[in-house]
């Protein structure tokens, strides 16, 4: 699904040139749930948004589902991610004005489709959300924001979720059931590619990888 | 859900900056029709100075030709008949002719049917030795008029001078100390003065008038007169009159000759005209004077709404940037979503043109009454002038309407094309 291929990626920072990815190959597959586990600054965030084609390597190739997403126009890429990939932030990263239903559902704007109504009614249920569906992100709780984050990348059924540290603000019940959510995506079909310092989300992936100072080490 | 919930929803979440951006756009547009309302009700308040000033000239000059035609009705034009020798220049030089024509003259031109004069003043005059006084006089004998026979009779201009009688100028009366009633001798021979007239500032005050027999007595000059004064000429027309006067005299009295007497006719009709022509040029003082004003205004008008419009697209640009600045994250996670450029830059222009609209729209009645406002203040009496129904331009309207969304569009513009540009990896690692 995902492939990365001799990825490196270099900055240009105030101090000289920063390597971010050294020559990181990895593959993640249907029904697989990987952790790249690193401390701050190792390069995960740069990883899991060269796997989103959102950050253009280098050096490398990157292919996911069989097509390099670098090889295409903006406008594809676009609808690439919108139709293939769900991203989950550390931080939520929901549209602040809009109410969980509405946050839930703006993928589908990306991507329209006649079933997204039906699916959103299935996710916020799904995700325990259903009296909190009117409300804005400021009235919720974190865990639930996460929830709404996660509902959110899954509206469109993506082949594959990045997620960038989604239990870092969260107690560890609400990482629990964060990370119960994934792992039920990726037993019904689905490949997860998370990075995260903490190792104890490990625990929960099908497999793990840690990384430091831009190489993924075994 | 469709875009525009997420257009409405962000309207009302950053509602304070939507409500400043229309607030650019209602000054930008407010100015725009604020200047044309006033330079609209200026021209309007200009016309209506003018008429007004027209009007009263137009009735002005009515009075003034009803004036006129009364005078010159009353007054017409009174005509010197001469002895045709009479040299012209002594007589200006001497104040009375100098040259004797037959008394009977006068009965042939009562008869003559002439219609161009009603009466008929014959006179002897003579500049003589009073040697009762000490005084050097001028002494005229009349008679009183006579009527033209042919024409209506009227009543006399002037009354006749009763023989025995005498009539005294200002000047000798006062400085004689006579009064009316008073005896006094002339060449030996007694009369009552009749009337002692005020004061006239010309020859008159230094003449007495007896009757014409007796004058012609005392100055031996029986039968005889030196001038006929034609009185109320007939005045159809000023300029040719004189002329048809002189022909038909010269055709009775061929040994006459015809000069005029009563300017005040043409003095009166100069006056009119010059009045007319003051009249004129005071409109047309009132008229340069608008215009000058107005092109103050103009020039005011396209110097500072221009710098309005900038400013306010300034203050919608600085807006723009301070949106996509605010909302850095969300565009970055919006593209992360699948969004594609396109949408993001609909979701921004669309709220700049809903901006534009809206501005426009209340800037169009914001400058209607700041122009009404404005024009109160400047001008004098705006009662009535224009209703806002009237001063409503739905031309300017509809221009408003397609130029003010534009405006903010063109001002939102740049802080697009920096939203749709800026790398959603870079906000995305750095948050």
């Amino acid at each position: 699904m995902v492939e990365f291929k001799n990825v490196t990626k270099i900055f240009n920072g105030p101090k000289g040139k920063v390597t971010a990815l050294d020559k990181v190959s990895l593959s993640v597959q249907p029904g697989e749930f990987l952790a790249v586990c690193g401390p701050s600054g190792c390069g995960k965030t740069t990883l899991l948004l060269a796997a989103g084609g959102l950050m253009r390597p280098s050096n490398g190739q990157v292919n996911l589902d069989g097509s390099d997403p670098y090889g295409m126009s903006p406008e594809m890429r676009s609808k690439m991610r919108a139709r293939m990939i769900g991203f989950v932030f550390q931080q939520f990263h929901l549209i602040p004005y809009l109410t969980v239903r509405q946050n839930i559902l703006a993928p589908s704007l990306a991507l329209p489709t006649k079933e997204a109504d039906q699916r959103a009614r299935e996710l916020i249920s799904r995700f325990g959300l259903d009296d909190r569906a009117g409300h804005v992100p400021a009235q919720i709780s974190t865990g639930q924001r996460q929830r709404t984050a996660l509902a959110r990348a899954l509206l469109n059924k993506p082949k594959i979720i990045l997620a960038d540290e989604p239990t870092g603000n969260l107690d560890e019940r609400n990482a629990n059931i964060v990370l119960g959510y994934l792992s039920q995506y990726v037993a019904e079909g689905g490949c997860a590619l998370l990075v995260t310092h903490d190792t104890r989300t490990a625990a929960h992936s099908t497999r793990s990888l840690k990384m430091s100072q831009g190489r993924l080490l075994e | 859900m469709k875009i525009w919930h997420i257009l409405t929803r962000e309207i009302l979440h950053r509602w304070r900056g939507f409500a400043s951006g229309i607030f650019a756009v209602v000054i930008a547009v407010g100015s725009l029709t604020g200047a044309l309302t006033l330079l609209k009700l200026h021209d309007l308040q200009t016309q209506k100075i003018l008429n007004e000033k027209e009007e009263e000239t137009e009735k002005k000059m009515a009075v003034l030709k009803d004036e006129m035609r009364k005078a010159t009705l009353k007054l017409m034009f009174n005509l010197l008949i001469l002895p045709k020798q009479q040299d012209i220049r002594d007589l200006h030089m001497k104040g009375y002719p100098s040259e004797y024509m037959p008394e009977e003259y006068v009965t042939r031109l009562a008869n003559s049917g002439i219609i161009v004069v009603r009466h008929f003043l014959p006179s002897l005059q003579q500049r003589i030795k009073w040697p009762e006084k000490n005084r050097t006089i001028t002494l005229i004998g009349t008679r009183g008029e006579v009527p033209n026979l042919h024409k209506d009779p009227r009543k006399p201009l002037v009354q006749p001078v009763l023989p025995g009688t005498i009539v005294l100028g200002y000047g000798l009366h006062y400085s004689l100390g006579l009064h009316t009633g008073d005896k006094v001798k002339l060449l030996g021979r007694e009369f009552t003065v009749h009337k002692c007239h005020e004061e006239r500032g010309s020859k008159d005050d230094y003449t007495a008038w007896i009757h014409l027999s007796q004058a012609q007595e005392l100055l031996d000059k029986q039968g005889l007169i030196n001038a006929i004064l034609a009185l109320e000429c007939i005045c159809e027309g000023v300029e040719d009159l004189l002329e048809k006067v002189r022909e038909e005299i010269r055709r009775i009295l061929p040994e006459t000759q015809v000069i005029e007497m009563g300017t005040k006719a043409i003095a009166r009709a100069e006056a009119r005209a010059k009045v007319g022509q003051e009249a004129e040029l005071a409109v047309e003082r009132e008229r340069r004077h608008r215009t000058q004003m107005r092109s103050e205004r103009e020039f005011f008008a396209a110097v500072l709404v221009p710098l309005v419009i900038v400013a306010c697209a300034v203050w919608i640009g600085l807006l723009a940037f301070n949106n996509v600045r605010d909302r850095k994250v969300e565009i970055g996670i919006q593209r992360a979503i699948g969004f594609r450029a396109g949408q993001i830059m609909f979701l921004f222009l669309s709220k700049f043109l809903i901006m534009g609209l809206l501005g426009g729209f209340l800037g169009i009645f914001a400058g209607l009454g700041l122009g009404r406002w404005l024009a109160i203040v400047l001008e004098d009496d705006m009662e009535g002038i224009a209703t806002a129904g009237e001063l409503f331009n739905p031309g300017l309207f509809l221009l408003c309407l397609i130029t003010a969304p534009m405006l903010a569009v063109i001002s939102g513009w740049l802080p697009t094309i920096f939203a749709i540009r800026q790398d959603p990896a870079d906000v995305l690692r750095e948050e």
